[in-house]
């Protein structure tokens, strides 16, 4: 060190220096030790569950897994060779092989065939009680932000609102299971769930939906009320339209959640296992709205907690979950390219 | 009542030839000013105006004529737009506002009559704002949202509107090959005068003009100003500004307003040129304010 006289903006060796870089690696480090996380977890889903899910020869897609029912799985082995077969296949193996009538074979439920039923009720599960979520919603949120004169009231309403936020989803479940299922008489149903469900994601939607609204200008009103509008063509023709890709941001996050609750299924729609699908042995098509589905988070839990764990077992567990993160990022992937067209016609 | 109201506010303008050399506003020629008194449209007696509990206008009269320019002048604060808001009722949809004394007639109606209805009154006062404000949608559909409000749906008759009410504000030449364009796609100026086509589009007798210019620039409110002297042979337009210039190129009458009382009423040139109350004076004239 020659030059011992530091020059103007040379850093002085401090204590809020030396934290300087400390804290920033602390920062760092949290930052990338909840994405390795992420990662790992990500991961271990898509890695296991690939290989249930894809197949290495034409059609690379494991068809049976996303278009067949739940069967159990039978493992044994027959004149010297081992078979996997489900139990359809089972059966015909047997009636061709009468040999075979007795053979031991292990039995693993669930193990073989597909998830479709569960792909289907989830599906049905996500578009129903969203729709609810966001009519009501939506309609909540126009009352208290357009409407409703802001007072005490309105703001103990805004208040409970945000404390329902927080409220656990299994108390929904419990409420949904006290209300729609046994006081309605709608019993295990697609209605129950959808109603529980919608509840369950009210309070995002709403405060979301203000959130939007606030943000239009006050201008666009005004506006549109000095054009001789009344204030619903105001909020319809001038507002809502504005409010909207906001509106769908927020019910994203909601489809995500709705999806992936199981709590507040298992008492209100969600069957283990069900033979028939959705519109399969309807009498009358408002029955279509009083039946239980499958779902895919409940067959997650049923599959992962109901049957003994082993390799046989595990294909089908990785392989639900993989298909579950794929269907939900699908749901929301198409909702963001409707939010996005929507943005672009809606500028200011 | 009508013509002494009239005569009345005609009484204390002097000779308008008085200083010749000032640049008069252009409706003030002898040929206007020999002409009988036009009508009054919107009487305003003794109005007490309140927000909640603070005391917005005290005790204002004023009568404004039919087809001519009134302009609002007055430092902030002083209650030239709460008194234009009045006029469309635009107040109403703040909350705690009311008109606790007097009554603002349009054509011998009181206009906060109980039966009668703001949506009928906006379509026949239209208002243009502060801040230019179209809608984020094309040009046309902006021009045509308050006839389709009213149930208007030929193609033919909406194209007509269009292009007469473009034409009006003159921006037709402008935005004729971009009709079906946002109008957030134009300049400052040019969504200004968009917006007082889609006002003047629903044929209202009124415009209400809430510091149009505000957030202009030289040229483009040198365009909107003219185009108020052209539209004033159809409509009978208030004008609130903070710029004094503006009230004495465009306006045929001007109100002072100072502290929410109307100082002084009066033709435009008696008000910028020989006020009769000090206060008027010292504001024109760039003392305060």
């Amino acid at each position: 060190m020659a030059d011992t006289t530091l020059h103007l903006f040379q850093t002085r060796p401090s204590a809020a220096r030396r934290w300087e870089k400390g804290i920033l690696a602390v920062f760092g480090l949290a930052t990338y030790f909840i994405m390795a996380c992420g990662a790992a977890i990500l991961l271990t889903i898509m890695v296991r569950g690939a290989p249930t899910v894809f197949r290495t020869q034409a059609p690379f897609v494991n068809v049976a897994f996303l278009t067949q029912a739940p069967e159990t799985l039978f493992v044994f082995e027959f004149e010297g060779r081992k078979y996997e077969l489900g139990d359809q296949a089972f059966r015909a193996f047997k009636a061709e092989h009468p040999a075979a009538e007795n053979v031991k074979a292990e039995s693993y439920a669930n193990s073989s065939g597909g998830i479709f039923p569960c792909i289907v009720g989830t599906v049905l599960l996500v578009v129903g009680s969203m729709t609810i979520a966001l009519v009501l919603g939506v309609s909540a949120a126009v009352y208290l932000n357009e409407y409703a004169r802001d007072g005490k009231f309105i703001r103990s309403i805004r208040l409970s609102i945000a404390n329902l936020a927080g409220v656990p989803s299994i108390v929904f479940g419990l409420f949904g299971a006290g209300m729609f299922v046994l006081f309605f008489g709608w019993n295990m149903s697609l209605l129950s769930g959808w109603f529980t469900l919608a509840f369950m994601i009210l309070p995002v939607v709403i405060t979301a939906s203000e959130e939007s609204l606030r943000a239009v200008p006050k201008g666009f009103r005004e506006g549109s009320l000095a054009l001789g509008a009344t204030r619903w063509q105001t909020i319809r023709k001038n507002v809502v339209p504005y409010a909207l890709p906001g509106i769908l941001t927020s019910s994203i996050l909601g489809i995500a959640r709705v999806a992936g609750e199981t709590a507040p299924i298992m008492f209100t729609a969600a069957y283990s296992v069900r033979d028939q699908l959705p519109w399969q042995g309807l009498t009358h098509w408002t029955d279509f709205f009083f039946q239980g589905v499958m779902a895919l988070p409940y067959h997650i839990f049923v599959v992962s907690s109901k049957i003994p764990q082993n390799m046989y077992t595990e294909r089908v567990q990785y392989g639900t979950a993989f298909i579950f993160m794929l269907i939900v990022g699908l749901i929301a992937a198409a909702s963001i390219l409707l939010r996005n067209k929507l943005r672009n016609r809606y500028k200011w | 009542m009508v013509t002494t109201a009239a005569t009345l506010m005609e009484t204390r303008s002097p000779s308008p030839h008085s200083r010749p050399t000032m640049a008069a506003p252009a409706a003030a020629t002898p040929a206007e000013q020999a002409a009988p008194a036009a009508p009054v449209l919107i009487d305003v007696d003794h109005v007490d105006f309140f927000y909640g509990a603070s005391h917005a206008l005290h005790d204002v009269s004023l009568q404004i004529l039919e087809k001519k320019v009134t302009a609002f002048i007055g430092p902030s604060g002083c209650g030239k737009s709460t008194l234009l808001r009045c006029f469309n009722r635009m107040n109403d949809l703040i909350d705690g506002t009311r008109v606790a004394n007097g009554s603002i007639k349009i054509r011998g109606v009181d206009i906060y009559r109980r039966d009668v209805d703001p949506i009928e009154l906006r379509k026949r006062v239209g208002m243009v704002f502060q801040k230019s404000n179209p809608f984020p949608k094309s040009i046309y559909e902006n021009i045509t949202y308050g006839l389709r409000l009213q149930g208007v749906r030929s193609k033919t008759r909406l194209d007509e509107v269009v292009e007469k009410s473009l034409r009006g504000a003159a921006l037709w030449e402008e935005v004729k090959d971009r009709l079906h364009a946002s109008g957030l796609g134009l300049s400052g100026g040019q969504q200004q005068r968009l917006c007082i086509a889609r006002a003047i589009a629903v044929e209202p007798e009124i415009i209400l003009m809430d510091e149009p210019c505000s957030a202009l620039d030289p040229i483009a409110t040198a365009k909107v100003e003219e185009l108020i002297n052209e539209l004033k042979s159809r409509f009978t337009i208030v004008i609130v500004t903070h710029n004094m210039q503006q009230a004495a190129r465009c306006s045929d009458k001007t109100a002072f307003f100072y502290l929410g009382r109307l100082i002084e009423y009066a033709d435009t040139q008696t008000i910028f040129m020989n006020p009769s109350n000090p206060q008027t004076e010292a504001y024109v004239s760039g003392r305060f304010g």
